[in-house]
């Protein structure tokens, strides 16, 4: 008596492929999106490119409307991320505005404010309750916090005069010493 | 009883009124009743929160997501459409303000196409690492083996005799 053993059928070796590919990729942009988030921010030393920012009216920079980064070589540039809604952004306003006040009659350093995913009736309010006369404009499709890989807000990036930068302050100022202590060194 | 004469100054105020009124009522009317929140929430639903990951807009609790909620809530009061407003937000925040890509093609399709294509690739490279590998070398003839076996057979012979 002779016995038949069905052929075993295993799936076809282009959707075993197909399957594995498709794995592969997942596990390669979940590995980029695990990598991406260690990476941290720009780093101190990297040059910043350029990079386009629209103010709002009544916080133009030198009566214009809108500005590329790169204008801005020759002067050491402090670019500060904020948001109406960030509580520990309001520690460090006043600070910022001081110091602001401090250095925008020497010429040779610049502050921008970029608000970061914020409704512009809420940053107007916020810029007027904290009397910020410095250029701010919107950080719009958050193309720029993206470039800086912000971890948050708020962020203060310190660029000197060559565009390289120099300095991240990660959280909120605590006084205006703080905020001199990475200017200062980058004027001489 | 004498009537009192109504002077010109009176009606100039009555008229000053009137329009101020209607001016009001125009207004209002142009706005259109203000959003419901259900309105407000049907749109939040598509959006997510720019601080917490993975969290729509219409349940979560944070400031940012409240002011958002608020942005729509306006917008929907001056007229704009819902595609009008997602496209908004699209732009002043961001894609990934939005659950659903803009750009369709470019997220669903382009990922399924590359996939396809690498698999395509590798089935390829699958194929030829299978078929046999082709050298200028020529298999030996029979007369070779000929010749190898029959030293082989007289070597052995050669041992066999030794032992003898």
């Amino acid at each position: 008596m002779t016995e038949t053993i069905p052929a075993r059928r295993g799936v076809a070796l282009w959707i075993q492929i197909v399957i594995w590919a498709f794995l592969v990729c997942l596990l390669a942009i979940v590995a980029m999106g695990l990598s991406r988030r260690q990476q941290g921010t720009v780093q101190p030393g990297e040059v910043i490119n350029n990079f386009p920012l629209t103010f709002y009216s009544g916080y133009e920079f030198g009566g214009k409307s809108e500005i590329n980064f790169e204008d801005l070589r020759g002067k050491v540039v402090v670019i500060n991320f904020w948001a109406s809604w960030c509580k520990p952004c309001e520690q460090e306003a006043a600070e910022l505005q001081k110091a602001w006040l401090e250095y925008e009659p020497t010429g040779d350093v610049v502050f921008l404010g970029v608000d970061y995913v914020d409704t512009e009736t809420d940053a107007r309010v916020y810029l007027k309750k904290f009397g910020i006369t410095y250029a701010n404009g919107a950080d719009l499709g958050t193309k720029i916090s993206q470039y800086f890989r912000i971890q948050g807000v708020p962020e203060t990036y310190f660029v000197d005069k060559d565009g390289v930068l120099r300095y991240v302050q990660v959280g909120p100022f605590v006084s205006i010493d703080q905020i001199r202590a990475q200017i200062d060194p980058l004027l001489k | 009883m004498a009537k009192r004469p109504i002077r010109i100054t009176q009606y100039a105020i009555l008229f000053i009124a009137f329009m101020m009124i209607f001016l009001a009522l125009s207004i209002v009317s142009a706005q259109g009743p203000a959003p419901t929140d259900d309105e407000v929430n049907k749109i939040a639903k598509k959006l997510y929160c720019p601080v917490c990951e993975n969290t729509p807009l219409d349940v979560c609790p944070t400031e940012a997501c409240r002011q958002w909620r608020e942005q729509i809530r306006e917008m929907l009061s001056e007229g704009k459409t819902e595609d009008e407003i997602i496209d908004f937000f699209a732009v002043t925040y961001g894609e990934r303000s939005t659950g659903d890509p803009r750009d369709k093609l470019k997220a669903y399709l382009i990922p399924v196409v590359a996939i396809l294509l690498g698999a395509a690739l590798l089935v390829s490279a699958l194929k030829a690492w299978k078929k046999p590998i082709v050298t200028e070398s020529t298999p030996p003839t029979r007369e070779a083996k000929q010749v190898h076996q029959d030293e082989y057979i007289a070597k052995m012979e050669e041992e066999l005799k030794k032992r003898k």
